[in-house]
């Protein structure tokens, strides 16, 4: 079931005092089967979208079309959606079992299965998130992971058009955050559905999400694949929400940036003051400076993490130390300690300043 | 660590003291009432007992609290689920409102109903006209004992409701429930405990309450003298026996209520430990 949302805006509060405007007006179209994440910091108005979809919140204007059925003005009960909480919203003195029937037995009588019906339906869902062994439990008596994994056969329960999930993974420690998002990916792939998931977390929307809805005050600032979001990003909000970002400002004459005793070559750049953007991941480093690049640094911490090494770069020069991730193999080959003089080259540099984003990158790796 | 009165001796003076104490203020009158009750036999007491004023003060009282405690129970409910699910303007004045009957000293109280619904009274006219009688007569006993117990249900369920949110109901939402089975799979059975102990606290209030009943009561013997009236009347005439009777019988009620929520609180704590 595709979604439709168009011109929808909130503002809360009465009149006058403690008006905030939520949502500015905002179109988004989600394809049939499609895993949508949407991605902003808090007050970026990600949920209350999720939750106007949902209808739990009433937009001021506005209208939501699940495929070609009109549910602006459609209660919540019929619209026929699955909703995940993040702190999961059980019900605590039901069993796993009666949690996930709930849908069911409280359908009107004329349209309640039998109470066989529910049984099997009941156990194959609970099958699904692998927890048949536990339906006679509390919820207390389970972890943050498995309450989830309840919650999302409760909203499965009822085979909704639309399924929407509310910082799903948020509460829950890293390594089941992994292990449930990857499952999660599964399960849409297998049955198919369509979902809208909030998360403030980049890494879990660029993983999960077929595309990812950027947001920012109320505003989408861009709708893209996570591909595209990470290498073409539409502009400074975007590109620095999505990862560290080290920053260079200095005068350019001639194609060359000169900050105090630092200076890169910069071809293909206007005279002025400019400010400059770059990934961890696109700073190199070096025992000697090139002849594009000088720009001196010193390592001031060392953190080994999984695949990479990343350091904390200072210098006179820097406003903000600079974060930089390398190899292991470059680590051991330039032998670098706490303290250690090094010498950064930025494989690539970005700007935002202009109308139009723009990536420049000037420099070979020598 | 050290805390004070850590030392053992320090320790047994002070649960000494607590014990003395308790008994001398708690336990002694409770004692009191039913040895002077019983202070001239059993017979006595049930001759007290069965005096037809006793008795219809009795009714009365049960009348009142079974009136009242429905009445609390439903309006507390709704005042409660509405000052914790909606947000509305005048929200944070309707709580407030709430204490009023709490604040009030419950005489004032009577004495407002009497301004309004008494033979002068604002309403006065309209229902004298129509010949309906509030005042002096158990309706008017009824009114004001629901204007003094009708915060207890309210105030036990708004910090529970508050700190519970409003997420299972919307979850329960969200799966198609109506109104009515979301109130009844899903906030009902979060709230029961509270709710149970508001009832409780409503109904001790409702059979205990003297202030507001004496001023709109008018003390008529055998029609509007409620337990509390009719021990204070027979101790005027000097019935000592009968009076601590009476007494007796409101202690044997508040016994019975403290029991019953000890009860609850013993089943809330094993709940809480077996999940």
């Amino acid at each position: 079931m595709s979604i439709r949302i168009s011109q929808i805006e909130k503002t809360y509060g009465y009149q006058g005092r403690g008006r905030t405007r939520a949502l500015e007006p905002i179109d988004l179209d989600i394809h049939d089967g499609e895993l949508i994440g949407l991605l902003g910091p808090s007050g970026s108005g990600k949920t209350t979208l999720l939750r106007i979809v949902a209808g739990l919140e009433q937009a001021d204007s506005g209208s939501i079309h699940f495929g070609d059925r009109d549910v602006t003005r459609v209660h919540v009960r019929d619209r026929r959606i699955g909703f995940v909480f993040q702190h999961y919203a059980l019900f605590r003195h039901m069993s796993v079992f009666d949690n996930v029937a709930f849908g069911l037995t409280a359908m009107p009588r004329s349209q309640r299965p039998s109470s066989g019906e529910i049984r099997s339906r009941v156990m194959q869902l609970l099958e699904m998130v692998r927890l048949q062994d536990f339906a006679e439990r509390f919820p207390a008596q389970l972890s943050g992971g498995q309450q989830q994994r309840v919650s999302l056969a409760r909203a499965l329960a009822l085979k909704p058009d639309v399924l929407l999930l509310d910082e799903p993974f948020g509460a829950l420690d890293a390594k089941v955050r992994q292990e449930l998002r990857r499952w999660l990916r599964h399960l849409h792939e297998e049955l198919h559905f369509t979902s809208l998931f909030v998360t403030h977390d980049q890494e879990e929307a660029l993983e999960l999400s077929d595309r990812v809805v950027v947001m920012s005050n109320g505003r989408i600032e861009q709708i893209a694949t996570p591909d595209t979001l990470y290498r073409q990003p539409a502009n400074r909000f975007v590109f620095e929400f999505l990862g560290d970002v080290n920053r260079i400002e200095g005068d350019i004459e001639k194609e060359v940036l000169t900050c105090g005793n630092a200076r890169v070559a910069v071809p293909g750049i206007e005279n002025g003051r400019q400010e400059l953007l770059l990934r961890p991941h696109e700073v190199c480093l070096d025992e000697q400076p090139s002849t594009r690049a000088h720009l001196p640094v010193s390592v001031t911490a060392v953190v080994p993490v999984g695949a990479e090494v990343r350091l904390e770069l200072e210098a006179d020069w820097l406003g903000e130390p600079w974060l930089a991730t390398i190899s292991h193999a470059d680590f051991e080959r330039l032998a670098i300690t706490r303290g250690k003089r090094l010498f950064a080259q930025p494989s690539r540099l970005h700007r935002f300043d202009t109308s139009r984003p723009q990536t420049l990158a000037p420099l070979s790796a020598s | 660590m050290i805390r004070i009165g850590d030392a053992p001796r320090v320790r047994r003076l002070l649960i000494g003291a607590a014990l003395v104490l308790t008994a001398l203020f708690l336990l002694l009158p409770l004692v009191a009432i039913f040895a002077q009750a019983l202070m001239s036999g059993i017979d006595v007491y049930w001759q007290n007992l069965s005096d037809d004023y006793t008795l219809a003060a009795i009714g009365l009282t049960l009348l009142v609290a079974v009136i009242t405690v429905p009445v609390n129970l439903v309006f507390g409910v709704f005042l409660a689920w509405l000052v914790t699910r909606f947000d509305f303007p005048g929200r944070r004045l309707l709580q407030t409102l709430i204490d009023i009957p709490f604040a009030v000293s419950p005489v004032v109280a009577g004495l407002v109903y009497l301004l309004l619904y008494g033979r002068n009274g604002w309403l006065g006219g309209w229902l004298d006209a129509h010949d309906i009688q509030i005042m002096f007569a158990w309706p008017g006993i009824v009114l004001v004992t629901l204007f003094v117990t009708c915060p207890f249900v309210a105030r036990e369920l708004i910090p529970l409701m508050q700190a519970q949110g409003s997420r299972e109901e919307e979850a329960a939402v969200t799966l198609g429930a109506s109104g009515w089975t979301i109130f009844r799979r899903v906030t009902l059975p979060n709230i029961r405990h509270a709710l149970l102990y508001g009832v409780i606290l409503t109904n001790a209030r409702a059979v205990g309450e003297f202030g507001a009943v004496s001023v709109v009561a008018g003390a008529i013997r055998g029609e509007t003298n409620t337990l509390p009236l009719q021990v204070e009347q027979l101790y005027q005439d000097y019935n000592t026996v009968g009076a601590f009777t009476s007494a007796s019988l409101l202690a044997l009620l508040a016994l019975l209520t403290l029991a019953a929520k000890a009860a609850l609180e013993w089943r809330a704590a094993r709940r809480e430990t077996a999940t």
